[in-house]
């Protein structure tokens, strides 16, 4: 007796749970003409503010953004398409009125430390109003101590406030295959910290496209070689991005989203 | 609430007179340390440490719902602190036995025994891991990750890497628990040694060794660079501070365990610690914590096993030893059978954690399942844990038929096997 009700508890359960992923699979089939990267509202919320980012497009001046990041930053052979353009765009399309320069500095293999050297003269060089620095992948990759890694961001930070720009923080990608071989968490945390320590605004990447994951807009264990998937997440990681650094600059529409 | 103290270290209470009896034994052998008496297995440490392999298992599996269930959602700790711990307990009651009985040459010879064991199974294990990472390395190009691709470099120079990780110094991420144990165990016979002579300025060693960790920063390096993500200098604070608890030390703080002050303190701490990590998982509630204790607080260091951390397992450890009494009969249950078992092969039921981690990641990497299957994937790993730890025992008891009375001090498993 006992067996079988237990035969038909598995049963059941099994059922269920092979009804589940069903279910889960059909949802991103349908095709959508754009993809739907919808952010939680907390994920683009930031404590922090861009005063210079703020003055600039009220005062009607230039903005200047340099993105200072690693190869995540971009997509090989697609500059056009990867998150600094889309961010570009979305920022055009908030301010019609204004000029938004910016321009992509790309350390493809320098960790933390190595690209706080060089912020202060890229700073001196190209004068940006925002400096959005985007970090951790390399140094996740090369397992290099989190204190270190949390020492650098730091020292850069001050370094690029001390030139008199603005920052905001990008942390890593969220990459679920290599998941059991790069270990992400310190480098998270330890972004984080430094954000906190120096009311920096951080765009939690990996956060925001856990969710995408989760939620099935994008397949980020795809094993395609082509650049579509690459394409989509980049451009909706611009727009959110876009989205981040208007909220953070307390500046008009788009700030009710 | 006389007894706090003996469920832990102490002798089971039925047996009053054989008790004075093995522990004058004991204490005419070694005045300094009392060892508890063989024979029954303490249950209790075989159920946490089968429960901190189960979270263990499922904390390496990527986040889904069960993750809700393990206990770093709900404090500081983890299931490392209770793993570390329970095996500096049980091996210092094993080979410390060992020690006062055959001499430190024997108990040094069968430790390494066990390291060596240990060893193998971890170098095991990266075999696994080398046949999982080149077939990711081979079949996965997508343009989005051309950056996260290049962590397979070291496929490259497969001459060094293979060497370096026979050095412990290559490990791949959650393969850092072996080779922590297998330091720790190196150090075993020394700590036993100090232990035998004065247990309490062991201890204060230990400590000593862990705030200079911390003052100068003290840490073993890696392969290709990076350093070791558990520090051995710092955990040994943790396998140490079980050993001492084990040869005595638990008991002598029996007093403190049992005052009403100490189990408030402990409370309130759990619940301020469980406050905080709230925020993490609830980033909108962030607001709430001040900015100040953020930044005193802010990172909580996993690698040098941070105080905050260790006092988190301290109080929970301090609550167990409460409520749950040695003779619980709940130990004889059915239900938490599984996880004794698993608990009691410890060595074992890990690499196969650690092996159905990485098997539950390639699953869910080929099949997109969503949340369930996520969950299906968590709960059969568990089965196969708990039919395998069964399978284990069922070997052990049929092969020991012979020679049943080889007694708890050969045996390995209660020596902290596992990481």
């Amino acid at each position: 007796m006992k067996s079988a009700r237990t035969m038909l508890g598995l049963m059941l359960l099994a059922a269920c749970l092979a009804a589940a992923p069903a279910r889960a699979g059909d949802s991103p089939e349908q095709p959508a003409p754009a993809p739907p990267c919808d952010v939680p509202a907390y994920l683009l919320a930031s404590e922090s503010s861009l005063p210079k980012v703020t003055d600039a497009v009220k005062a009607n001046q230039p903005l200047n953004v340099l993105v200072v990041g690693s190869r995540s930053s971009t997509i090989p052979g697609n500059e056009a398409s990867a998150y600094p353009a889309t961010l570009q765009a979305a920022l055009k399309e908030a301010f019609p009125a204004a000029t938004i320069d910016l321009s992509v500095e790309l350390q493809g293999k320098s960790t933390a430390e190595e690209t706080a050297g060089t912020l202060v003269k890229l700073v001196e060089a190209k004068k940006p109003t925002l400096v959005i620095w985007q970090t951790g992948t390399v140094d996740a990759m090369r397992a290099v101590d989190p204190d270190d890694f949390r020492t650098a961001i730091n020292d850069g930070v001050v370094a690029l406030r001390g030139a008199g720009a603005d920052v905001v923080l990008v942390n890593l990608q969220y990459s679920p295959r290599t998941e059991t071989m790069i270990s992400a968490p310190p480098y998270l945390d330890n972004i984080k910290v430094v954000a906190q320590q120096h009311d920096v605004p951080l765009f939690d990447r990996f956060a925001i496209m856990k969710q995408w994951s989760d939620a099935g807009y994008f397949d980020l264990f795809s094993t395609s070689h082509g650049v579509d998937l690459a394409k989509k997440v980049h451009a909706c990681l611009g727009r959110a991005l876009a989205k981040f650094v208007i909220d953070a600059a307390h500046l008009g529409p788009v700030q009710q989203n | 609430m006389s007894s706090i103290a003996d469920p832990i270290a102490g002798p089971p209470v039925a047996d009053a007179n054989a008790d004075t009896e093995v522990k004058a034994k004991a204490v005419a052998a070694a005045p300094a340390i009392t060892l508890p008496v063989t024979g029954e297995r303490e249950l209790r440490l075989d159920l946490f440490r089968g429960l901190a392999l189960w979270l263990i298992f499922i904390d390496h599996l990527p986040t889904n719902l069960l993750t809700w269930l393990t206990i770093r959602n709900y404090g500081f700790s983890d299931a490392t602190e209770i793993f570390i711990f329970i095996s500096g307990y049980t091996a210092a009651f094993v080979y410390g036995r060992a020690m006062l009985e055959g001499g430190f040459v024997i108990a040094t010879a069968r430790i390494l025994r066990r390291v060596w064991q240990i060893y193998v199974a971890h170098v095991f294990l990266f075999t696994i891991f080398l046949a999982e990472i080149s077939y990711v390395a081979t079949s996965f190009e997508n343009p989005l990750y051309s950056e996260e691709m290049g962590i397979m470099d070291f496929l490259k120079q497969p001459d060094v890497t293979i060497v370096q990780a026979l050095l412990l110094r290559f490990r791949p991420v959650n393969m850092d628990v072996l080779p922590l144990y297998i330091v720790l165990m190196l150090f075993l016979p020394l700590i036993l040694w100090l232990m035998k002579w004065k247990p309490d300025v062991t201890l204060g060693l230990s400590v000593l060794l862990y705030a200079l960790t911390w003052q100068f920063d003290l840490y073993l390096s890696a392969y290709p660079n990076g350093f070791w993500a558990f520090n051995p200098f710092a955990w040994q604070l943790l396998f140490v501070f079980g050993a001492w608890c084990a040869l005595g030390g638990a008991r002598r703080m029996s007093r403190i365990l049992s005052s009403n002050i100490t189990m408030w303190i402990c409370i309130a701490y759990l619940v301020a610690a469980f406050f905080v990590t709230l925020t993490w998982y609830v980033p909108q509630l962030g607001h709430i914590m001040p900015k100040v204790i953020e930044q005193w607080m802010y990172p909580i260091n996993k690698t040098d096993l941070d105080v905050l951390r260790f006092a988190h397992f301290l109080a929970l450890a301090a609550l167990t030893v409460r409520f749950l009494p040695r003779d619980w009969p709940g130990l004889k249950s059915r239900w938490l059978r599984p996880l004794i078992l698993c608990g009691q092969h410890s060595l074992e039921i890990f690499c196969l954690g650690v092996f159905l981690a990485f098997a539950g990641h390639f699953v869910l990497a080929e099949v997109s399942g969503g949340a369930a299957l996520h969950a299906l994937i968590s709960v059969c790993g568990i089965l196969i844990m708990c039919g395998m730890a069964w399978i284990i025992s069922w070997y052990k008891h049929s092969a020991d038929k012979g020679a049943s009375k080889k007694g708890a001090a050969g045996n390995a498993d209660l020596a902290g096997g596992g990481a």
